[in-house]
């Protein structure tokens, strides 16, 4: 037996995200690595860090604890940093399409950092405060991101990363329950709000948020007191620790882009269906950040393809890279993510393909192994999200 | 009783007089993690050594089962097909994959027994 995948010699060695993993020399920890070693975790670099794939009870297990209880999450590897200035919305406003100076005081927004061309170099969370905007941006861009954004304020403004912080997210229909036991007041939050709250005694940032498609938190948290607030958490019988294999897995079945694979430099967010992130306002050329003319074309004349959730016929999975047949053989895509939903209880995948061929209900094939496999164009997400609004 | 034998690739191998019973480790079902589908090799196919056979995929890849003889495929195990987390919780029995008539027996001879393997997976750590 060995990995059909090129790297992938023993599957233990198959980081899920290779592209951005790095050699175990340069491999960072985050607060909480002794904690995963202790819970039993397998221990994979991703995105630079020593990173926990799974716990012994498996990544299914995992999965579907999450959807029924609660799942504890370190993703302290994200970057946190705070934008400071006389208008920090403003002046994030020129490197993202998303509505900044229109979200009130702890208010949050999920965009994307632009690049001339429309494309993304990254997506990120950005709460607005009254004395400076909150950002939360992917593991793997966060040096490239901090350094293109220090390098584009308008003057007056400044870049402070928080690298002194963990994130620990809480995701599942008891997360309320579950942070509420500590910290009464979140279970009046609503979704996309952020707030400081104490809990334990420490002040921790949390925000009523997360990307697995369930209600849920994330707490940023002073590093020292990491370790604490997640043993806490987790002596709760609802909780259980949850690895990157049930968070992508949970992802992907909330229907929610991961970069470097369902968006990067040469996607553009009309194409991979983050129109919605974009106000009414700022579809316009004159718009003022990177790519809004690409971007305002793509809203008038409808992109030339489409991001699509798949559902293979039968049982077989659809991994990144499948190209996508239309009824005569041809290509018409490719999956961008794909692999099994324990709750969607059969094989899910994300794609692009040709936009005239991009409605739900669309039959297409997906050429595995050589096998042209039967699968259908769907609706996202797979499962239905659960936010509390 | 026969002698198992295992390969590199963490395959296990019964042989009952010219019919091999073919499978893989509990070893490599712990690196796998949950198998989610199996695709078996059709009944009459002709395999050498080396070929692909079969494929299992778990929550987190597909990887390719290899005959480990040369030989002709006799049965595939359709229970896999319909429950593959039986390749999870029996993987030295019940969740075996596909059986082949043996050309030459000999061939076991170059693979691994039992300490031999336990060897091996424990070089891998």
């Amino acid at each position: 037996m060995s990995g059909t995948d090129k790297t992938a010699v023993s599957p233990a060695t198959h980081a899920p995200d290779p592209e951005t993993s790095t050699a175990d020399a340069d491999v960072a920890r985050t607060p909480l690595y002794d904690l995963h070693v202790a819970l039993g975790g397998r221990m994979v670099p991703f995105a630079g860090y020593l990173m926990p794939v799974q716990y012994p009870d498996g990544i299914k297990v995992e999965h579907l604890h999450c959807r029924a209880a609660a799942g504890l999450f370190d993703v302290s590897h994200m970057g946190q940093a705070r934008i400071t200035g006389p208008d920090a919305a403003a002046a994030l406003e020129t490197m993202v399409p998303g509505d900044i100076t229109g979200l009130g005081t702890g208010r949050m927004r999920y965009t994307q950092l632009t690049t001339p061309e429309g494309g993304i170099r990254d997506d990120l969370m950005a709460t607005r405060f009254q004395t400076h905007v909150f950002l939360v941006v992917n593991a793997a861009c966060k040096a490239d991101d901090f350094a293109h954004i220090a390098a584009h304020l308008p003057a007056g403004h400044a870049l402070e990363v928080l690298d002194d912080r963990a994130l620990i997210a809480v995701q599942g229909p008891a997360a309320e329950a579950v942070l509420s036991a500590h910290a009464p007041d979140a279970a009046a939050m609503t979704f996309m709000s952020m707030m400081a709250l104490d809990i334990a005694g420490t002040t921790c940032l949390v925000s009523r948020s997360g990307y697995t498609g369930e209600d849920g938190y994330e707490i940023s948290v002073p590093a020292d007191q990491a370790d604490a607030l997640a043993r806490l958490l987790l002596a709760d019988d609802r909780v259980r620790p949850i690895g990157l294999g049930a968070r992508d897995s949970l992802r992907l079945e909330a229907g929610l882009c991961l970069y470097g694979h369902d968006i990067d430099l040469v996607t553009n967010p009309v194409e991979a269906g983050l129109g919605w992130s974009i106000a009414k306002r700022r579809r316009v050329a004159d718009a003022g950040y990177p790519g809004a003319a690409v971007i305002a074309t793509a809203f008038a004349d409808g992109p030339a393809r489409r991001r699509v959730g798949l559902l293979p016929d039968g049982r077989v999975i659809a991994r990144e890279g499948t190209a996508v047949l239309d009824g005569n053989g041809a290509t018409i895509g490719h999956v961008t993510s794909g692999g099994f939903g324990p709750s969607a209880d059969g094989p899910i995948a994300m794609a692009y393909i040709r936009a005239d061929l991009a409605a739900a209900g669309t039959a297409v094939s997906l050429d595995i192994r050589g096998k042209a496999r039967p699968a259908t164009v769907a609706a996202m997400p797979f499962v239905p999200h659960r936010y509390k609004r | 009783m026969s002698t198992r034998h295992f390969t590199k690739d963490h395959e296990w191998i019964d042989l009952d007089g010219e019919v091999a019973t073919i499978g893989i480790t509990d070893y490599a079902q712990g690196q796998l993690g949950d198998v989610v589908f199996v695709e078996l090799p059709e009944v009459g196919r002709t395999l050498a050594a080396g070929d692909d056979a079969a494929v299992v995929e778990s929550v987190k890849a597909a990887s390719d089962v290899y005959a480990p003889i040369d030989g002709e495929v006799v049965a595939g195990n359709e229970a896999v097909v319909d429950d593959p987390s039986l390749v999870n919780s029996d993987p030295a029995g019940e969740g075996w994959f596909f059986r082949m008539r043996v050309t030459d027996a000999g061939q076991l001879d170059e693979l691994m027994d039992e300490d031999a393997y336990a060897a091996y997976i424990a070089g891998l750590e």
